[in-house]
């Protein structure tokens, strides 16, 4: 039985992944099947971590291997809610500096908004 | 306090990676280690047997992967050992999280997580039995 979930919600144009329980190199294939399902419809993700309680480098790399793909098709994928624990797993290898993270889902879907309005 | 050892085999599958959280999970706590340096003990083990699954055993899952703890006074160690393939120090480069991104590449950062978390990590290798040992001190 896995302990990760995805939940999908949008708000306005922008899809936003709720992730919920642990993240690891187990689960990673959830996420990324996340990831995958919503790119025909929307580039615009917001990731919510408010509930993932757990992250391992496997999860990182899923957000790796998409980033790229989902900016040249004009998207992003924005990192937001992180708890401090996750926040300092993504911070150890440098992700804010590639990474989009901010501190709430408002933020995060604000600033699509404010990209699409320049 | 004295030395404690505290043994776990699992199967070399993803699926028994939380089991593996738990059991250093459990054994740091009652070891009296503050919160902060358990989470990192229990990611740094976490890519250690997550690496020998991918790599070691490069995906199958009817080997054993033998996860040791041993406590000491001033320290808590980690013992992973399998008898797969060897993981070759000389060949690891740190990765490049912009070249990777730009590559599209999910992988590679395990090793990375686990030097920058514990205090020592060392990588052995006796007879066919790979072993890779993370310390954490006090």
């Amino acid at each position: 039985m896995s302990n990760f979930s995805v939940g999908f919600r949008t708000s306005g144009s922008v899809q936003v992944l709720e992730l919920n329980g642990e993240l690891d190199a187990h689960t990673a294939s959830e996420l990324e099947a996340a990831i995958q399902k919503c790119i025909p419809s929307s580039v615009r993700i917001v990731i919510n971590g408010q509930n993932l309680q757990y992250i391992s480098s496997a999860g990182l790399g899923v957000f790796m291997a998409y980033i790229e793909d989902v900016r040249e098709q004009g998207g992003d994928i924005k990192i937001a809610e992180l708890q401090p624990r996750v926040f300092n797993v993504f911070d150890l290898l440098g992700f804010p500096m590639l990474f989009d993270i901010v501190d709430s889902e408002a933020d995060a879907v604000a600033r699509f908004e404010t990209a699409s309005s320049q | 306090m004295a030395r404690s050892v505290h043994t776990l085999t699992i199967p070399s599958s993803t699926r028994y990676l939380e089991d593996v959280r738990r059991f250093v999970e459990q054994h740091a706590i009652e070891a009296n280690f503050e919160t902060k340096d358990v989470g990192e003990l229990k990611i740094a083990v976490d890519e250690a047997c997550s690496n020998v699954i991918e790599h070691a055993y490069r995906g199958n899952d009817e080997n054993d992967i033998d996860v040791d703890i041993i406590v000491k006074p001033d320290r808590f160690t980690v013992r992973i050992r399998d008898r797969g393939r060897s993981f070759e120090q000389s060949e690891y480069e740190e990765p490049n999280i912009f070249e990777f991104a730009n590559q599209g590449r999910a992988g590679g950062f395990g090793v990375q997580i686990m030097r920058r978390l514990m205090d020592h990590v060392e990588y052995r290798k006796r007879g066919n039995t790979n072993e890779c040992c993370l310390t954490k001190y006090r």
